[in-house]
């Protein structure tokens, strides 16, 4: 996890938002206004260059991969295990070839891993330690294995501004055998003190799991570095396609793990009545793969090693400390934001509501100006309730978001909160 | 502001700021359903106290937007003291208000004096044009609906 500068300045950084605008054909399309994209928290834009990936893929090199013999599914299984190894080098997995299993999202890389663990690894009575900010992807899994097999979940707790309290993390962790948790909330924007926490898990004998979902599309990732034994995370959050998530995992946890989905490609060898898994990363993708996403993916990756996951990070950085200032000069104590209140602790997003405008109607309000942000619940209830709170509106940042929008933003909150008052 | 005025109405905002039948009613006897709008996390709770020929009393409580909030109040009112029938016929109305009825239930709502027989709850058509907020108006009314059929169930 990499080191950042303490004051990033967005006239300083080694690109400009503007220009990369220019990469993205969603925002030259014909509109009433300029769209000023905050949601890519939900799902970020993609660069023609992702487009045209998948494109020429389908155009002159589909075929079904790992089957046919002739040359033409030779290059597309050859163009899938480029992306394969590409996304490995992007996250520093020292075993690309075996180590970066392809799912559909994040969702099903965490439903694969709280599933293969469930089948022989964990039994009754077991303790499963996740947080409270969990999205519900990297939740309900194990909430699914407790209710089915028994299993014990207990939650890493954190303060009034999302940060996650360590004081008792011994106890907590003492006898867990999966401990999984976000690198950074989709809701608060905390960023975890993960290493840490995976540090003191292993120290216990427990599978550390990452759901990197939010983390990897906007700062240098290494899983060497990280301390997990699983990671999660999903294509089309970080400027690639959906359809097309990534698992991550060490081989001796991956090769210790039974497979998840049966089928065509997962396979060595079927008789009758019992078969031979295939071996690593095949036997967790089982039937046709996403094909042309994967190569996105990797279009998606080569776009943002351009840029360098460092300066990415600058500009995260950067973004966010002037949104903060500018919501908060505005808004004062008439908005609540979540999370850290100091901008190095966070990343990626801003949640906040007003107290008699509810989020639906702000976004609903910022939508005719233009501004796309989020209202609803994040697919994080328990955290909602927590908060006290049904729903809260949520902008999101990525490359492309410059201080124009967070103008954009500012100035259409404030009408949101005129027109209610 | 272009279009705003269309959703947000002035009685919308009224109902809003300041919900009619707001509150719990001890249940039982009171009959209760909550509703949930998992896309947003809105929830609605209704209560009513049926009397054996109509809906002697209704509230309503939850957390919602400004859309689910009056669409909920306005709802109270207009089905309080109504029978059973009679609340069917006004959610009827309600759904062919936002386009949502089936064709054989709808109701023709063509002139301005069937606008004006609709009340308030004429205020709720906006709706229409912003297709996601359709689940915010209907919520409560689905909640309600259902504690209608719990109730034609008894009798
Ligand atoms: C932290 C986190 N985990 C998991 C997910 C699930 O991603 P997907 O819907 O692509 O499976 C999300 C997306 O909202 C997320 O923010």
């Amino acid at each position: 996890m990499g080191t950042l500068p303490e004051m990033p300045n967005l006239n300083e950084l080694s690109f400009d938002p503007k220009v990369i605008k220019k990469d993205f054909p969603i925002f030259s399309q014909n509109r009433d206004k300029p769209l000023v994209f905050l949601d890519s928290g939900a799902s970020s834009q993609r660069p023609t260059s992702v487009l045209d990936a998948m494109d020429d893929y389908y155009r002159t090199t589909h075929a079904n991969v790992h089957r046919g013999v002739y040359a033409l599914a030779e290059e597309a299984t050859n163009r899938y295990e480029a992306a394969r190894l590409k996304i490995g080098n992007f996250i520093g997995a020292p075993n690309p070839s075996k180590e970066i299993v392809f799912s559909k999202n994040s969702t099903e890389s965490l439903n694969l891993i709280a599933n293969s663990l469930g089948h022989g690894y964990l039994h009754a009575g077991d303790k499963v330690v996740l947080t409270k900010m969990e999205h519900h992807a990297n939740h309900v899994p194990w909430i699914m294995l407790a209710s089915y097999l028994g299993i014990k979940l207990e939650f890493i707790d954190h303060d009034e501004q999302g940060r996650l309290i360590l004081d008792n993390l011994d106890q907590t962790l003492d006898g867990a055998k999966v401990v999984s948790l976000t690198l950074a909330s989709n809701v608060l924007g905390t960023i975890t003190p993960f290493s840490q926490i995976a540090q003191v898990a292993h120290s216990y004998g427990a599978i550390v799991v990452g759901d990197a979902s939010q983390y990897v599309p906007h700062m240098p990732l290494n899983v060497k570095e990280l301390g997990a034994d699983l990671v999660a995370f999903t294509g089309h959050k970080m400027l690639g396609p959906t359809g097309v998530g990534v698992l991550w995992g060490n081989l001796k946890t991956l090769e210790s793990m039974p497979p998840f989905l049966g089928g065509g490609d997962m396979i060595a060898d079927v008789r009758l009545e019992s078969y031979t898994p295939n071996e690593l990363p095949y036997k967790f993708e089982a039937g046709t793969p996403p094909i042309a996403e994967v190569i996105g993916l990797g279009a998606a990756v080569d776009y943002l090693n351009n840029l360098g996951m460092q300066n990415i990070a600058n500009h995260d950085r950067a973004i966010m400390k002037i949104a903060l200032e500018k919501i908060n000069d505005r808004f004062g104590d008439t908005i609540k934001i979540y999370g850290p209140k100091d901008y190095k602790e966070r990343s990626g997003c801003i949640s906040f509501s007003f107290e008699n405008v509810h989020p639906h109607d702000i976004s609903q309000i910022l939508d005719l100006h233009g501004v796309c942000v989020r209202a609803g619940h994040h697919c994080a209830k328990p955290l909602m309730r927590e908060l006290g709170v049904a729903a809260t509106a949520r902008a999101s940042f990525h490359i492309y978001n410059d201080e124009d929008d967070v103008d954009a933003l500012v100035e259409a909150l404030a009408e949101a909160q005129r027109y209610f008052s | 502001m272009q279009g705003l005025e269309d959703l947000y109405r002035e009685i919308i905002l009224d109902h809003y700021k300041n919900p009619r039948n707001s509150g719990t009613l001890e249940s039982p006897p009171a009959l209760k359903n909550e509703g949930y709008n998992p896309l947003c996390g809105d929830e609605v709770t209704i209560y009513v106290n049926w009397d054996g020929d109509k809906i002697a009393d209704i509230k309503m409580a939850g957390q919602g937007c400004s859309i689910s909030r009056s669409s909920a109040s306005l709802m109270t009112i207009s089905v309080k003291g109504k029978s059973l029938e009679e609340a069917r016929g006004v959610i009827k109305t309600f759904k062919s208000l936002l386009s949502l009825a089936d064709d054989h239930e709808t109701v023709e709502i063509q002139t301005n004096e069937d606008l004006r027989a609709l009340g308030e709850l004429a205020a709720l058509q906006g709706v229409v044009k912003f297709p996601v907020r359709i689940k915010c108006a209907t919520l409560a009314w689905n909640t309600f609906s259902q504690i209608l059929d719990e109730i034609d169930a008894t009798i």
